[in-house]
């Protein structure tokens, strides 16, 4: 998935559209809305991203995981088997994004990239909704793909690399 | 000068500001698997030396408590575990990449060794006891035999678990405090000295508490080495690694790791006991209470710094 800071305003659509779409309990996220404000005033830039789940090719999380419950899916999505996983934690602390949190049901869940609605052909919730069209989703080794084409055109970063996760999450700049 | 602000929507309580995902758990878990852990260690070594006629408590005595110890530790463990239903999940899978999952099942090995060394060794706190059952007596003999093969796997066994209970932590590269290959010796070392504080506090021979005061002192000259070894890797790391050693050099931990760990934890029964070792008389029970004091504590706040430490982004 790629997330153009240049468009994105901010506006929490995404948060709320994975809210509803994945019952996720109050007061916990699976993706979230991050500010940074640089420079001294007046002088100041600020950059809007839209965060969640990396879905990391080295994922600690996987890594770590005792029991196999976090795992890669075909095409690289990363996902937690609920009855596989007995929550111990161990991955939420493996994340250097903290993108994991604990369901109060047990188990650990995070962005999913909407796998079950992936799978029918339909975008991931949070890109459906976006109403300024700033994410980008798709297969990264299709060279077609929505978020083929736009990595191709734009530059872009990704979030604390040196952590040396590969994270697959990208940041138009 | 380039200042930066970040404000992030994430309101998830148990991540922000700061990850709070294990309690007093783990580190508990951590303690008693070491101390277990050191006391089996010595154990399974004096027996390999064949001596265990000099060091009777270390070989007889002391391994008593490790099941229970081993139990609570299992115990603590599982109440960590959110999803406690499905804690057999553990052992339905061996991941060889994740410390959760082969110290889950070292403890497997470890337990039920600790539990035969106790059975082998219940004549020595009740004389007359007798199993029940024959077949009891057949292993009894069994066990016996191959004593010393069983004390090298508990020695292998009870290494791995030691080092084990510091991996747990640097397997993270998520949080650079625990990112340090380190702690694996340095919590092996932490737990052997406090199993031989635990063998100190119970032994009664002159001679054996000489030579596990010397072994304590040895061992925390090491934990010294390991702990300075360890702020060097990170002073000379990357921004996050120095971040997370200053929580220790100025940061909210200073007080709680120079006074509790190093001084009253490491440097104190040290001088302790080469007092002791130099033939003054002392209060013997003060110097071991400090060792496991310290230990614990050592396991408390890696526990918790380790969660304040993290990537910038
Ligand atoms: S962002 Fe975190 S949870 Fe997602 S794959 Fe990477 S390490 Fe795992
Ligand atoms: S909390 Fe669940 S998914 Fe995470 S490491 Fe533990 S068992 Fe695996």
């Amino acid at each position: 998935m790629a997330v153009d800071t240049k468009k994105c305003v901010g506006c929490s659509d995404c948060v709320v559209a994975c809210q509803t779409e994945n019952n996720v309990p109050i007061g916990y996220c699976r993706d979230w809305v991050t500010e940074v404000t640089d420079g001294t005033y007046p002088q100041l830039e600020i950059e809007i991203r839209s965060e969640r789940c990396n879905h990391c090719e080295n994922a600690p999380c996987v890594r770590c995981c005792p029991t196999g419950a976090s795992q890669f899916a075909e095409g690289g999505i990363v996902l937690v088997e609920h009855d596989r996983c007995i929550g111990c934690g161990a991955c939420i602390a493996s994340c250097p994004y903290d993108a994991r949190y604990p369901h109060p049901d047990g188990y650990v869940d995070k962005c999913t990239f909407c796998i079950h609605r992936v799978d029918k052909g339909l975008k991931p919730a949070c890109v459906s909704v976006c109403p300024t069209k700033c994410l980008y989703f798709g297969d990264l080794d299709d060279p077609n793909s929505d978020v083929s084409v736009v990595l191709k055109k734009r530059k872009w970063k990704t979030l604390i690399p040196e952590a040396g996760t590969r994270p697959q999450l990208y940041f138009l700049i | 000068m380039k200042e930066e602000l970040i404000v992030s929507g994430r309101m998830n309580h148990l991540i922000d500001p700061q990850l709070h995902i294990w309690h007093w758990h783990i580190p508990l878990y951590l303690f008693l698997g070491g101390l277990a852990a050191g006391i089996l260690f010595f154990a399974a070594l004096y027996t390999i030396l064949g001596k265990e006629k000099e060091y009777p408590t270390a070989v007889k005595i002391a391994p008593f408590i490790t099941p229970i110890i081993l139990v609570v530790g299992l115990m603590a463990l599982f109440l960590d575990l959110n999803h406690k239903l499905y804690f057999w999940r553990l052992y339905t899978t061996i991941r060889l990449q994740s410390p959760m999952s082969w110290g889950a099942w070292t403890l497997m090995v470890v337990t039920p060794i600790s539990v035969i060394w106790c059975a082998l060794n219940i004549k020595e706190i009740f004389p007359n006891w007798k199993w029940k059952y024959e077949f009891i007596d057949e292993l009894d003999a069994f066990f016996r035999k191959n004593l010393k093969t069983l004390s090298w796997v508990l020695l292998i066994s009870s290494l791995i678990l030691g080092v084990y209970t510091g991996i747990l932590f640097s397997a993270f590269n998520a949080r650079p405090l625990w990112n340090t290959s380190i702690l694996g010796p340095l919590f092996l070392a932490s737990g052997l000295s406090t199993g031989a504080a635990a063998i100190l506090l119970m032994s009664k021979s002159h001679h054996e508490r000489l030579a596990f005061a010397r072994i304590d002192l040895m061992l925390i000259g090491i934990e010294m080495f390991l702990i300075i070894h360890m702020f060097m890797g990170f002073l000379a790391s990357t921004q996050v690694h120095i971040d997370a050693a200053s929580l220790f050099l100025g940061g909210p931990y200073t007080t709680p790791f120079w006074l509790f760990v190093v001084t009253l934890g490491l440097a104190v029964p040290a001088l302790l006991e080469t007092l002791e070792l130099k033939g003054f008389k002392l209060p013997a029970m003060i110097a071991p209470i400090l060792v496991l004091f310290g230990g614990i504590v050592f396991r408390f706040i890696i526990a918790y710094a380790g969660q304040v430490s993290r990537w910038l982004y």
